[in-house]
């Protein structure tokens, strides 16, 4: 019934509409004004621009600066706070150029409204202003590419050598993180041998597997080169970590990496903001599906301390008698993970680039 | 009326009273004036490009109203994320079970208004509307060089039509793999079920559609190469047909690139083949495909996909060029510099695709390469800006309902492209790759911009089309819901952006990171959803003037270009007589000592000794 007279409200609505249309064409053929081209209209056309361009920039001002500071997510990376640096400098230039040229274009279109008896000003063309306006634009453009350029081969340079490396895969829809283990290599997988308990489809022929483990969140230590490799094992994804400015895709057969260093802890950071309950977060970031936007991952930055003993304390894949059991059962399905370990060994430090081991030991004395 | 001016009084005398050439009579074309042309002919396979370009249009109100509408449907979940939409149950059905609006089909929505938009609304839909209705009439041609193959390419667009149309209608839903259809997730039904038939569907579609951009583009080519009327040199061409020309050639040398991508999906898809798969384990099964690349599909599908969005925003450029100039009454500033941008944006659109890469791991050096290569663009962009807004300067406007439009068009450009110098930048791009950030600019720059483009020209030329005006009140009344409404959408979209919003989520609440905002996406969904019905304004408009509008004179809009030198409404063949020649260039508005404020291009010289330029006395024989 109130479906009904909703329907029924709007139909008279349009009705209403409809009969004040006619209305104003019968009045304005009346009144002469309907043949005539330039009259008052243009005039409140004219006005209309310049208050738009009042009502307009003081709302978005106002908007703006209430926004401000939910707009910036914690930074917790050393590229991280070079990055805002550049992001604020580059707004300010847009900014700039974006008030001079709308100014521009709502006070002339106020200004330069038409009127009686005037005739536009015939101004073809001045190539002196314009090649003013070619090249201060390409001098601007000039200076921010430069900017660019070299903080983006900064950050995309390769990782310090005594990087922690960790690992990060995406699945639909979830995250699967791990680390190297004491030997500080990531040891052989093939995607081949994934199944319900070997989800990262872990090669235990190789030595070096073994002592690698798997966790539920990501920890890392503050003031340390972290080194995450990216990869996935269905569509693609891509770890994005707004607080450390971190984006990469994670692509089906192709590992990519991203290297940051955090510099703050969780506890600092909740201690700043004053949220007992923050976190770092990880959220995928590459449309993947159905439970795309519930592809989350904590991050947990440690002090170096608390790392080292987090990390001692992870029980290593070896011990997991199921993914064991697993691992044997496929490598007889499939033939795979029987000696060949040595020669796919080799081909993956080729594929990912890994860097040298990095000894636990060296780890303690963060 | 008695307030008019001369210059008004002027539009009123149409050609009669503007100096017009001798003319012969020439029996011959006069059939073509017949009026005994079977309906089906004339109206539904016509060969005609007038009729052709009313049907490019027509479908392509009938795709933005539903594009429109899956937008809305998906703010609707956006805005609100907690309530229950059950009265959205008889329109989707089991999508929606419950009142919970299903989160495949939200990706299903957000991938069908990208492809609708992009490619059904402002390629084809303005694209074209307005390459194959001005053309012809711009250049002083008959028709285009193959009206047969002009009637293909509306046909291949209409069966691509029915074709994704139907695709909306699937049991397992319509593709939902973004409207960029990255594989593998596009590739493999079983990682979400629009993959499976609407993917194959939505394939199917596109190909038909490339067919019908390819058709279409040749003919526009060769149409502004060889049909151009006696005078009508490339530097006296109109801004438009330069910005349809090079719109057109963009589309012959990007559009097959995505037909490739497109075929080796299918090989992918249906033949087992491995060109983007690779060490895949999904549904529980480990698949054979090794060696493919997944970033291989993304360099072909933005080898396209980026002179794409120039070949969505370059017609809006050249009718807004127009429009401005006409209705400022001044010659465009700077016109060899506009053709000059116009050519220096096409070539910068073919070497920037990459820029939407820059986190895909792709080779970081590649990375600084396009950064080079896209933040360069912003010069000719820059330069046309400029051009624009001293076109403006100390001119006398007439805020016609297109002319407003192409106001809005310049403020909207400047709004969305000043962003992509933040995202062409491959260090900011790291934060800011796939937020809403990405979303608000181009939504500003490319889709906005274009609509305000299309609105313009259909405003402008309806009278051409249809023999009848719209209505300027309306017209003004759609104009201002519109540009408040985009600027109210887009503009809070950039704060939720910067910070970190991802797009294509269904719902952010999850994460704390991203929960501050709950507020500001009920305005931007409220404000979408209002600046969605007030487009309505404009269709009533458009189908009322058709029949009821106010008759149109034969050069409304007292312009200069030779579209306003056919009859009302030109019957096939467009101009009864012998094709005007053409003696001057299409921007002579307010020349200096000329006895009215504008000179259409087939007034020679000799007739205007009043208000020659010293060159232009040479050529007064």
């Amino acid at each position: 019934m109130t479906a009904l007279t909703i329907l029924l409200v709007l139909v008279l609505l349009l009705v209403v509409f409809g009969l004040l249309f006619r209305l104003q064409i019968l009045t304005s053929i009346f009144s002469g004004s309907y043949v005539k081209e330039i009259g008052m209209s243009n005039r409140i056309n004219a006005l209309l621009m310049l208050v738009f361009m009042v009502v307009g920039g003081a709302a978005f001002f106002w908007s703006f600066a209430n926004n401000f500071s939910k707009m910036n997510p914690p930074i917790a990376s050393v590229h991280g706070h070079a990055m805002e640096k550049m992001f604020w400098t580059t707004m300010i230039v847009i900014g700039v150029a974006f008030a001079i040229t709308q100014a521009l274009l709502f006070i002339y279109s106020y200004k330069y409204q038409h009127q009686d008896g005037r005739r536009a000003y015939f101004f073809a063309h001045n190539n002196k202003i314009e090649v003013i306006w070619t090249i201060i634009p390409a001098i601007v453009m000039a200076a921010l590419i430069f900017a660019g350029w070299k903080a983006w081969t900064r950050i995309t340079g390769p990782a310090p050598k005594d990087a922690i490396v960790l690992e990060v895969m995406g699945k639909q829809f979830n995250w699967l993180v791990r680390y190297p283990g004491r030997d500080m290599k990531l040891g052989v997988v093939n995607y081949r041998l994934i199944d319900a308990s070997n989800d990262f489809g872990f090669d235990l022929s190789d030595k070096s597997a073994l002592d690698d483990f798997t966790a539920s969140e990501i920890h890392v230590p503050k003031g340390h080169p972290v080194l995450i490799k990216i990869r996935s094992r269905d569509v693609l994804h891509a770890v994005y970590m707004p607080h450390f400015r971190v984006q990469m895709y994670a692509v089906p057969g192709m590992p990519t990496r991203f290297w940051f260093t955090p510099t703050t802890t969780t506890d600092e950071m909740r201690a700043k903001l004053g949220n007992p309950k923050f976190n770092y977060e990880l959220a995928c970031n590459q449309i993947c599906g159905k439970g795309h936007f519930a592809m989350k991952l904590n991050i947990v930055v440690d002090e170096p301390d608390d790392y080292v003993a987090w990390f001692a304390a992870q029980t290593p894949v070896s011990k997991n008698a199921d993914l064991m059991a697993s691992f044997k059962q496929m490598s007889q399905q499939t033939g795979l993970g029987k000696g060949n370990s040595k020669a796919a060994r080799a081909e993956a430090i080729e594929e990912t680039g890994e860097t040298p081991a990095v000894p636990l030991a060296a780890q303690a004395s963060l | 009326m008695a307030t008019n001016l001369p210059v008004s009084a002027q539009s009123q005398g149409g050609i009669g009273t503007a100096p017009v050439p001798h003319t012969e009579h020439d029996d011959h074309l006069h059939d073509h004036e017949h009026h005994d042309q079977h309906w089906l002919w004339k109206y539904v396979f016509s060969q005609d490009h007038k009729m052709i370009a009313r049907q490019f249009l027509i479908t392509g109100m009938f795709w933005a109203v539903i594009g429109g509408l899956l937008s809305s449907l998906f703010r609707l979940q956006l805005g609100w994320p907690e309530a229950t939409l059950d009265w959205l149950q008889p329109l989707l059905g089991k999508w929606i079970a419950g009142g919970k609006l299903d989160p495949e089909f939200y990706l299903a929505l957000v991938t069908m208004h990208g492809t609708i938009m992009v490619f059904f609304v402002l390629t084809a839909g303005l694209s074209g509307t307005f390459s194959n209705f001005l053309i012809p009439l711009q250049v002083g041609a008959r028709d285009m060089a193959s009206g047969f193959m002009n009637m293909l390419s509306y046909w291949f667009f209409f069966l691509s039509s029915v074709i994704m149309f139907s695709s909306l209608f699937l049991e397992t839903g319509p593709a939902a793999a973004g409207w960029t259809i990255y594989p593998p997730l596009s590739a493999l039904p079983q990682a979400i079920s629009g993959s499976g038939m609407g993917m194959t569907m939505w394939l199917v579609s596109m190909v038909f559609f490339i067919v019908s951009q390819l058709l279409g583009g040749v003919n526009y080519v060769t149409t502004v190469i060889n049909m151009r009327t006696r005078g009508m040199s490339m530097s006296k061409l109109p801004l438009t047909i330069w910005a349809f020309f090079l719109t057109a050639i963009l589309g012959i040398l990007s559009f097959p690139v995505l037909f490739s991508a497109a075929l080796l999906l299918v090989f992918d898809r249906s033949f087992g083949t491995s060109f983007f798969l690779s060490d895949i384990y999904i549904a529980g099964q480990a698949l054979h495909n090794q060696g493919g690349s997944p970033v291989l599909f993304q360099h072909l599908f933005w080898f396209l996909g980026h002179p794409e969005v120039y070949i969505v925003i370059m017609p809006a450029m050249g009718m807004v060029s127009e429009i401005l100039a006409t209705n400022a009454r001044k010659p465009i500033f700077g016109y060899r510099a506009m053709i000059g941008s116009l050519i220096g944006i096409s070539l910068l659109s073919f070497v920037v695709w990459a820029h939407h890469m820059f986190v895909t791991g792709m080779n970081p050096f590649l990375g600084s390469v396009f950064m080079f290569l896209t933040l360069i663009i912003a010069v000719p962009s820059g330069v046309k800006v400029f051009n624009w807004l001293a076109t403006l300067w100390r001119g006398n406007i007439r805020f016609t309902s297109a002319m407003l439009f192409a106001i809005g068009f310049v403020s909207l450009f400047i709004s969305g492209g000043l962003t992509g110098i933040i995202l062409g930048n491959a260090t900011l791009d790291i934060q800011m790759h796939n937020t809403y950030f990405v979303v608000a600019h181009f939504h500003l720059v490319m889709g906005s911009s274009a609509f305000f483009g299309l609105f313009a020209g259909v405003y402008h030329w309806f009278p051409k089309m249809f023999g009848r005006m719209m209505d300027e009140k309306l017209g003004y009344i759609h104009f201002w819901l519109t540009f408040i409404g985009v600027y109210l959408v887009f503009m809070p979209m950039h704060y939720v952006g910067i910070a970190g919003f991802p797009r294509r989520y269904y719902s952010w609440t999850g994460f704390d990171a991203f929960s501050q905002f709950a507020d500001l996406n009920k305005f931007i969904s409220a404000a979408a959803i209002i600046a969605f019905f007030a487009q309505f304004i404009f269709i009533f408009n458009f189908f009322y003037s058709i029949f009821r509008g106010r008759r149109a004179t034969q050069n409304p809009w007292n312009s200069t270009t030779l579209e306003w030198t056919t009859p009302i409404i030109p019957g096939h063949g467009n101009w009864p007589g012998e094709i005007p020649a053409v003696y001057r260039w299409p921007y002579d508005y307010s020349k200096p000592g000329a006895e009215t404020d504008f000179i259409p291009q087939n007034v020679p010289y000799s007739q205007t000794a009043s208000s020659n330029l010293p060159y232009e006395r040479e050529l007064d024989d």
